[in-house]
């Protein structure tokens, strides 16, 4: 069953696409009350990419969901504009081909079949898909199914995109042509992006200022500007010391 | 060649079963035949009633696939208004399980007194006892759809109506075709024992009246039917599941060379 999303006020009173403003958030589970957040503030201005970095279970995905008006925070607010969430694993549905998974948002808000391929087909193309249009999941390697899902992301028409460790289940290869698959894909086509990470040089190749976070519960201990231009290289020495800098943060010795 | 090297074992050992029970009959003495024929005498009536099994195979066979096809609507739409309804779930799963429990013997009397001698209380009968497996595994797989798509879909907005037409509706799929296919066995039962109440034909008949004539060979012939035609609607439903969910079926080893 599906609940309604709640209906907390999610209008922007300020310029910033995203505010998370010193939210907490607490789920009781079978072992006692585990907190998830504890006074996590961000904020993204609009066309901003931020990376949020943090250790495992330190609450990133909860700060999406919240993002995402899936949940509301305990305390503290959170204002954002309409959202799609890419999700960590792929969810790909297996009897659906690439270009309706695609297009799996805009059925969701009532489009025909014909009316959803009509508007995923020019993606694919242009992410590289085409032949693989009526290729079902299963059947697509696991960097096209990133693809077809950050595409089902995009195509949901949202001004935010939240992201959640879109490549973490990649082999580190293919991870690494995705980063700069993504970095070009938001160069011509600049969105609003949170994208939440373990993986600090994904954070630092690909954000405009990067959020760290500390372990459970999760709150963000360090900011870091890259005011690097792209097309970044990862050798590049600036962007090595902000990675650096962004591991210290972490509290991880290099 | 390989193919046939997989049922050499099922041919070996149901061969093996056949020829223990010849020799059993055989030394049983001729008395003994006329409860359990020996299999010669059971492919003798194969042949020499051949048009009577026939027809009655065709009025069974149709009771059958009829009746699992009723209990596959009634048990996909309860399956739905289960899901939707946790109370309708609370307050039908234990009729739908006892429903299980009662002998099929015991209310097919009531259905032909309400329902004639025709073919309708039969297809109740199968439906009946089908219409449990055929339930259960819809529902569950209903309920087994990942909370993170339904999440997902949520951020896009959808209904609950197109979340259910999108997502949960087509995972169920592969849990009906599990259903009916469990529901094969019981429903070809249920089938013999509605025309033992009350029917003048239809393997189930056969059986019946076969029985007291001595004519245990015929009887035996009718089993034998009925045993291949289970098999076979088993058989043509996991074709059909392979046919209509293809990305259902997707052997492990059969990965793409160049992913």
């Amino acid at each position: 069953m599906v609940e309604a999303p709640p209906e907390e006020p999610r209008e922007l009173k300020t310029a910033d696409a995203v505010r998370v403003e010193l939210a907490s958030r607490t789920f009781q589970t079978k072992r006692g009350p585990v907190q998830a957040l504890a006074g996590m503030s961000l904020r993204v201005s609009a066309r901003e990419v931020v990376a949020v970095v943090g250790p495992s279970g330190c609450g990133k995905t909860t700060l999406l969901e919240l993002i995402c008006g899936l949940q509301a925070p305990d305390a503290g607010t959170v204002e954002a504009g309409p959202t799609a969430l890419m999700p960590q694993r792929d969810l790909l549905l297996p009897w659906l081909s690439a270009i309706d998974n695609a297009g799996l948002a805009l059925r969701a808000r009532g489009a025909s079949r014909l009316e959803a391929r009509k508007a995923a087909a020019p993606w694919l193309e242009r992410f590289g898909l085409e032949q693989f249009e009526r290729t079902r999941p299963a059947e697509l390697s696991g960097g096209m199914r990133q693809r077809v899902s950050f595409l089902r992301t995009l195509l949901a028409g949202k001004p935010v995109l939240a992201l959640d460790e879109p490549f973490a289940a990649l082999d580190a290869i293919t991870r690494q042509e995705m980063q700069g698959w993504l970095a070009h894909v938001l160069a011509s086509e600049p969105r609003t992006v949170v994208l939440v990470t373990h993986d600090v040089e994904e954070a630092v190749m690909l954000g405009d200022r990067v959020v760290v976070m500390s372990p459970r519960p999760g709150h963000t201990v360090a900011e870091i500007e890259i005011a690097l231009a792209r097309p970044r290289r990862r050798t590049d020495a600036a962007l090595v010391e902000l990675r650096e800098r962004a591991l210290a943060a972490l509290g991880v010795d290099t | 060649m390989r193919r046939a090297l997989r049922v050499l074992p099922a041919a070996i050992l149901l061969l093996a079963l056949i020829g223990m029970w010849e020799l059993y009959v055989d030394l049983k003495g001729p008395t003994f035949s006329l409860i359990l024929p020996p299999p010669h005498q059971v492919v003798k009536a194969l042949y020499t009633d051949r048009s009577l099994l026939w027809h009655s195979f065709l009025v069974t066979a149709q009771e059958v696939l009829l009746g699992i096809l009723v209990a596959t609507v009634f048990g996909c739409l309860l399956a739905i208004a289960i899901h939707f309804s946790p109370t309708l779930r609370r307050a039908t799963y234990p009729l739908i399980v006892a429903s299980q429990a009662v002998p099929v013997a015991v209310f097919a009397p009531v259905l032909a007194f309400w329902l004639g001698f025709g073919i309708l209380p039969k297809l109740v009968v199968v439906a009946v006892v089908s219409f449990f497996s055929i339930v259960v595994t819809t529902t569950a797989g209903l309920a087994a759809v990942d909370p993170d798509l339904l999440k997902l879909m949520r951020t896009f907005d959808a209904s609950r109506v197109r979340t259910f037409r999108h997502v949960e509706m087509p995972s169920a799929l592969p849990g009906v075709f599990t259903g009916a296919k469990i529901a094969v066995a019981v429903s070809v039962i249920g089938a013999v024992f509605a025309e033992y109440t009350g029917s003048n034909s239809g393997l189930g008949y056969v059986i019946l009246v076969s029985e007291p004539q001595l004519l245990a060979a015929r009887a035996v012939a009718a089993v034998v039917i009925l045993s291949l035609f289970a098999i076979a609607l088993f058989a043509l439903l996991a074709l059909a599941e392979r046919l209509v969910l293809p990305w259902a079926y997707r052997p492990r080893e059969e990965s793409p060379a160049w992913r």
